[in-house]
């Protein structure tokens, strides 16, 4: 194990930044999000939720995907991928801070975007990217990604770092990792196990202790699709919701997207942006919203995360207990409400 | 292939203009048909009165690279639909004072009352303007990168 | 705060049991002390998850134009602020206002737990209220805070006392408060241009479209807005350039100019917490300055600013700041 004082990581930063581009969470106007990083900005390690997830490293909320070009009667059609292909193969990217919940995203939209039919832009960022994760020491009463199996004192990822008060710790897990490590490896000294272990323990205490540590599950099968999708307890649940996009905007899972066009003065762009399942305009067909009241929305979301995607994915929710949505909807409405509701006997 | 110029351009704003059909729009064809000038990057949108311009018409002129926007109507008291006008009046002072308040030049806006006598008027107003935007330059605050691309 | 509760409860207990109203809307304990949610009560049992707390910040007139609508009256829990809120809705047609039973309800202020957090406090347990003082208790400790401080934005300079007619009233006195709503919004007016364009710049980069602020503003009513309409050729879901973002804010501020209360419901629920409130407090200011003083929502009948006019009104074009040259 390999560490740096705390006073020099943005040595490291700068280290890294020489060869190579680097995400990591930046405050701005008050707020922490993922951003590229450069010489100046107010870098926040210690924040334990960025507002936006770092899923918008390899799925960025709004990204072209091609451009047509028109002269007269012919249309030139232009592939926008080739360009950024060549420029990650020249500046691949460093995600730096990603913690354990958000790297379990990661996970899981791998299983959506890379799975046959590849989806080709997420492809060219994704392989593109080392992620150096880092693991939690003060998680708060939202979080509760121990339910999905996450050890938010030892996250994966190419390289796993461990913060105190006066040191970052680092480990390479993967070749990626040891490539990085060897890049920046001027910096660091060897040493502490020792104090990573004993964070560790504290953490896992304190994670114990916290409130949603002991949801149940169990009813989210998918033998339970129809019971769980006709239940009664959909319609006051969703009662106060809004219709507004801030949990699947800041969800670190959530993938809908939609794809629209845009007229320039010499074409049209193609681009697509993150989409909401709670917005009215989602999956509109010549008939409408095939959902048409937010009762149904809401509901998507939920059999989505909990039912639909684990009955096709081995079990794997598509929810990692990040909590954002419990800290982030306006009317306070969340996936918790809806486990504690519908998950099962141990919840009552 | 398009030949590439390499000389830089002299800037000539685009300018549009919302025109009411019943006074600013005649007030312009008289300044055409007395022939007096005025400059040709003005590109004249004709509406059924200045309190038809949606908010959303200004803005997306903006967007579609209008470096000024100026709104002609009747003058107060002789819209054709009576009261038209006087409430475009408080719509756009409060609309491009608010343009202000985001750090969007103000002069880049603004309304003129022509009437269909006015030709005269009309040719002075818009060389007025344009002179204005001209020294302002491009519109670089309220517009689409999108929409330039490529030019 | 917990004498109001119970009268709450003691009277929407009555008022369902009677038969009066069909329904209460009002707030529902969440998982932890400073999250509850707005809830429509159907029966005297559903009463025993009711709250009325400092954490109620929602406002629940919005939901009425839904709930109005239905078979039979609907009681209904508003602070202050919200029965402006409720009044504009009147006046515009969205609520059948011989539907509601208002009840208003006393509120010294919401707090914010953002805020609180945002003083290094994770873990949450408990906060409790003693006349200034805002008690703590966290997994890592406990702390006391000054309220003022971590009130929500839009309590911090609110003023409002209630205006809803025919209303029954559940409220203590409340202290009159001597503050200047649009002190930020002047701030901000004196600064330079270059300096109030990277303001914003700064601030609205952040947006992320989730439309929060839209779909929790009791004056955003329209059935279907103009930017989820596909047909408009304004839609957009993403913030894919600078320019969404400020067509965006730009034309929401403006469209609920004349009719914004200031209930400061956009603010409080921007999960980037950009300060949107400044948006439409600008307008307010500027409808102060040139059209005569006027408080959206204090009546629920009348014209808006926007919806009428005087022959003398000043020219566009002299107006500068807000105020006429």
């Amino acid at each position: 194990m390999l560490k740096i004082a705390k006073e020099r990581l943005n040595e490291l930063y700068a280290k890294i930044n020489e060869t190579m581009g680097l995400f990591i969470p930046v405050k701005k106007a008050g707020e922490v999000n993922y951003a590229v990083w450069s010489e100046g900005k107010e870098v926040s390690l210690e924040t334990l939720k960025t507002v936006k997830s770092p899923k918008n490293i390899f799925f960025p909320q709004t990204e072209n995907m091609m451009k047509f070009k028109t002269d007269g009667k012919n249309i030139e059609v232009i592939d926008v991928r080739q360009a950024l292909a060549e420029k990650t193969d020249e500046k691949p990217f460093v995600a730096f801070g990603v913690k354990a919940c958000d790297y379990k995203a990661i996970e899981v939209l791998d299983k959506v975007f890379l799975a046959d039919p590849v989806d080709t832009y997420y492809q060219i960022r994704r392989e593109a990217t080392t992620i150096v994760t880092l693991a939690c020491s003060r998680p708060e009463e939202s979080c509760f990604c121990g339910v999905f199996g996450i050890d938010a004192a030892a996250p994966q990822g190419d390289v796993t770092t461990w913060l105190d008060d006066n040191y970052l710790y680092w480990r390479a897990n993967t070749e990626k990792g040891e490539s990085l490590t060897e890049l920046v490896k001027e910096l660091f000294e060897n040493g502490g196990e020792a104090e990573v272990e004993a964070q560790q323990a504290a953490t896992k205490a304190v994670l114990e202790s916290l409130p949603f540590a002991a949801l149940d599950l169990s009813r989210f099968k998918p033998e339970n699709l129809n019971e769980l999708f006709d239940d009664p307890a959909w319609e006051s649940l969703s009662e106060a919701c809004l219709g507004c996009g801030t949990c699947t905007f800041v969800c670190p899972t959530c993938q809908c997207f939609d794809i629209r066009d845009f007229k320039t003065n010499e074409g049209v762009i193609r681009y697509r942006c993150w989409d909401s399942c709670m917005y009215s305009d989602f999956t509109l067909m010549a008939h409408g919203n095939s959902r048409t009241t937010q009762m149904q929305r809401y509901r998507q979301r939920f059999m989505h995360k909990l039912v639909y995607y684990p009955s096709q994915n081995d079990g794997l929710y598509s929810c990692v207990g990040c909590g954002r949505c419990v800290n982030k909807c306006p009317q306070r409405l969340n996936i918790v409400k809806v486990i504690k509701t519908l998950g099962g006997n141990a919840n009552d | 292939m398009q030949e590439v110029t390499t000389e830089k351009k002299e800037f000539t704003p685009n300018i549009v203009a919302f025109c009411c059909n019943w006074c600013s729009y005649a007030g312009a064809d008289l300044a055409g048909s007395s022939r007096l000038t005025y400059p040709a990057n003005v590109k004249i949108i004709r509406v059924p009165c200045s309190c038809r311009v949606n908010p959303t018409f200004i803005l997306k002129a903006f967007q579609q690279g209008a470096d000024g926007v100026i709104l002609c109507g009747c003058h107060p008291g002789d819209c054709h639909y009576v009261t038209g006008n006087y409430y475009t009046r408080r719509r756009m002072a409060l609309l491009f004072n608010f343009l202000d308040y985001m750090g969007i030049e103000k002069e880049r806006t603004r309304v003129e009352w022509v009437s269909a006598a006015e030709g005269a008027r009309f040719s002075a107003v818009m060389n007025d303007f344009v002179e204005t935007v001209t020294k302002l330059g491009e519109n670089k605050r309220l517009t689409d990168l999108r929409v330039k691309e490529g030019e | 705060m917990k004498d109001v509760e119970l009268k709450m409860i003691e009277r929407a207990k009555a008022l369902l049991e009677s038969g009066e109203v069909a329904r209460v809307v009002g707030w529902k304990k969440g998982d932890f002390c400073f999250d509850p949610s707005p809830a429509v009560f159907e029966t005297v049992e559903e009463l025993k998850d009711f709250v009325y707390d400092y954490f109620c910040g929602a406002n629940l007139s919005k939901y009425l134009i839904q709930v109005s609508k239905k078979e039979g009256k609907t009681a209904v829990f508003l602070k202050p602020c919200d029965t402006y809120s409720f009044n504009q809705l009147v006046k515009e047609y969205r609520i059948k206002r011989e539907n509601v039973y208002v009840i208003a309800v006393e509120c010294l202020g919401k707090l914010d737990i953002e805020k609180i957090k945002g003083n290094g406090i994770v873990g949450v347990t408990g906060v409790e209220v003693v006349g200034k003082d805002v008690n703590v208790t966290s997994a890592y400790g406990n702390a006391t805070l000054y309220k003022p401080d971590v009130v929500l934005t839009k309590c911090a300079t609110c003023t409002k006392t209630h205006v809803a007619k025919d209303e029954e009233i559940i409220l203590h006195e409340r202290e009159a408060k001597d503050v200047n709503r649009f002190e930020e919004v002047e701030k901000l007016e004196a600064m330079t241009a270059d300096e109030r364009f990277a303001f914003w710049r700064e601030q609205l980069s952040k947006c992320i479209r989730c439309n929060a602020c839209r779909n929790v503003c009791p004056a955003c009513s329209c059935l279907k807005c103009v930017f989820d309409n596909p047909a408009s050729g304004i839609a957009a879901k993403a913030n894919d350039d600078q320019f969404e973002e400020q067509l965006f804010h730009v034309i929401r501020a403006f469209h609920v100019s004349g009719r914004c209360t200031d209930c400061g419901e956009c603010s409080r629920v921007c999960p980037q917490n950009i300060p949107l409130h400044l948006l439409n407090r600008k307008f307010i200011k500027d409808i102060d300055g040139l059209y005569g003083e006027y408080q959206a929502g204090e009546e629920s009948e009348g014209k808006t600013p926007l919806t009428s006019f005087t022959e003398g009104d000043s020219e566009v074009n002299d107006v500068v700041y807000g105020e006429a040259k």
